[in-house]
């Protein structure tokens, strides 16, 4: 037990991650991780959604005959998705307004219908709701990551407009980073969200390297340590 | 046929289990609804009235402006070619003000949508973008949260300046551009423009449609104004041409 817990939080937050591995739900994560807020409320959605969806899959997998699962679990899927998507509406109104379209289409995020036929489909519910939550974090670590990385450099600050998620105390969160800051367009755009894809995941293959290099490196280096 | 027998019934099977699941998912978002609906709808007011008061400063009338409204047709100007809500602000029952919604189609990327508060004496009270899909960071100056530019009409008439300098500087108008979206300003400059001419036409029906919507239509007209029956006609003439 405890070793699955292990491996599938590795998976869901580095090996696997659905977001910088799988390369799932890339239209959501390219559009709305300009800034951080945004990236944060898309990110919560989905992860519930996850979680949420795959406990039911896996509550279900012994009922379900194999020829409509499919459609079962979109079935699913949808219910849930509309289900956060009116409790934002009703909640976060102005974070609402702002993720639009988005919040409906994490129906189509491949990462969610994935994760309930890969996994939550052959697991018991306890492990398919940790395996939702973990894949869920990954995904919205990577949201949040490049929302960062684009806020950042498109107008050097971090969590602008604080205020839509967390009330009119987070107005008190918004970090101005670089004051003065002139801006930078392309991060705000869509070509800056690729490009910082691309360097997150450049990132990730060069650490992922090193990891695996070391070993070698040191055995060779330690005949000639003096002392 | 026992085969076949057995395959109708696979089919039967695999479809009751999709109609129960279809069954319980409409049972869910249902439930949901109807736990959301009222701070939804709540939330939506708020936000409206919100936008409304950033046209029309709230000191400067004391009637519910959502409750106050008229359906009008639009003739073209306003560009949006349907039936519009106008919203109506009064002190002690004068008319101050109108809010008129309106669209500008020739945006860079989209249609964009705008909001026009316009004093009764044809004086713009102030303009805010609703809705575009212009480019992030050039175009977008056009709403109030990144750039002062939209707050250049409050206070401009058809008379200040005249209708033909209603253009932006590049055309020889009277109105700033804006930097890499000049096609954006131009759009929003003309947009208001209409908006003004408008007005300028139908205004006074604007605030003497009212007590024929009174009693003709059920509803959305606040009861407990006295009628402005004297009022109405009087201030709002825009005695332009």
């Amino acid at each position: 037990m405890t070793e699955a817990v292990v491996r599938l939080t590795r998976e869901g937050l580095w090996t696997n991650n659905p977001g910088l591995v799988q390369l799932l739900g890339l239209c959501p994560l390219l559009a709305v991780s300009n800034s951080v807020i945004n990236a944060l409320g898309l990110g919560l959605a989905t992860l519930l959604v996850l979680v949420l969806s795959n406990t039911t899959v896996s509550l279900i997998r012994h009922g379900v005959r194999r020829e409509i699962r499919i459609p079962v679990f979109v079935l699913v899927i949808a219910s849930f998705v509309t289900v956060v998507e009116l409790s934002m509406n009703a909640w976060f109104h102005e974070l609402y307004l702002v993720l639009g379209i988005f919040i409906p289409l994490i129906v189509t995020n491949c990462a969610i219908l994935g994760r309930a036929e890969a996994y939550a489909s052959r697991n018991p519910p306890g492990l398919a709701a940790f395996d939702g939550l973990m894949m869920g974090l990954g995904f919205a670590g990577v949201l949040l990551a490049l929302g960062a990385f684009r806020e950042l450099l498109a107008q050097g600050t971090l969590l602008n407009q604080a205020e839509l998620m967390f009330g009119p105390a987070g107005e008190a969160l918004q970090l101005t980073v670089l004051p003065g800051y002139d801006g930078f367009l392309l991060a705000a755009l869509p070509p800056g969200a690729f490009i910082g894809l691309g360097l997150l995941l450049a990132l990730k293959n060069l650490l992922d390297q090193r990891r695996a290099q070391p070993r070698p490196i040191l055995k060779a280096a330690r005949p000639g340590q003096p002392g | 046929m026992r085969q076949q027998g057995t395959a109708v019934r696979d089919i039967l099977l695999a479809g009751g289990i999709l109609l129960a699941f279809a069954i319980a998912g409409v049972a869910l978002v249902t439930w949901t609804f109807q736990g959301t609906v009222e701070r939804i709808e709540d939330n939506q007011r708020q936000a409206l009235i919100q936008e409304l008061q950033q046209l029309v400063p709230p000191l400067q009338y004391d009637n519910h402006l959502l409750e106050d409204t008229l359906e009008v047709e639009d003739n073209g100007l306003l560009g949006l070619n349907r039936t519009v809500t106008v919203y109506r602000a009064r002190l002690e029952g004068e008319p101050v003000a109108v809010i008129l919604p309106a669209r500008a189609e020739d945006g860079y990327i989209g249609p964009i949508t705008l909001l026009v508060g316009i004093y009764t004496d044809g004086t713009v009270a102030g303009v805010r973008v609703v809705e575009h899909s212009e480019t992030p960071g050039l175009g977008d100056a056009i709403e109030a949260r990144r750039s002062n530019w939209i707050n250049q009409f409050t206070g401009r008439s058809l008379d200040d300046p005249e209708t033909a300098d209603w253009a932006v500087r590049r055309d020889r108008g009277a109105f700033d551009q804006i930097t890499g979206a000049t096609v954006t300003a131009r759009a929003v400059v003309r947009a208001v423009r209409d908006v003004l001419l408008f007005y300028d036409q139908f205004g006074n029906e604007l605030f003497a449609v009212q007590e024929e919507a009174e009693t003709d239509q059920v509803g959305d007209a606040g009861e407990e104004e006295p009628p402005p029956d004297d009022a109405s006609d009087g201030d709002d003439g825009t005695g332009d041409d």
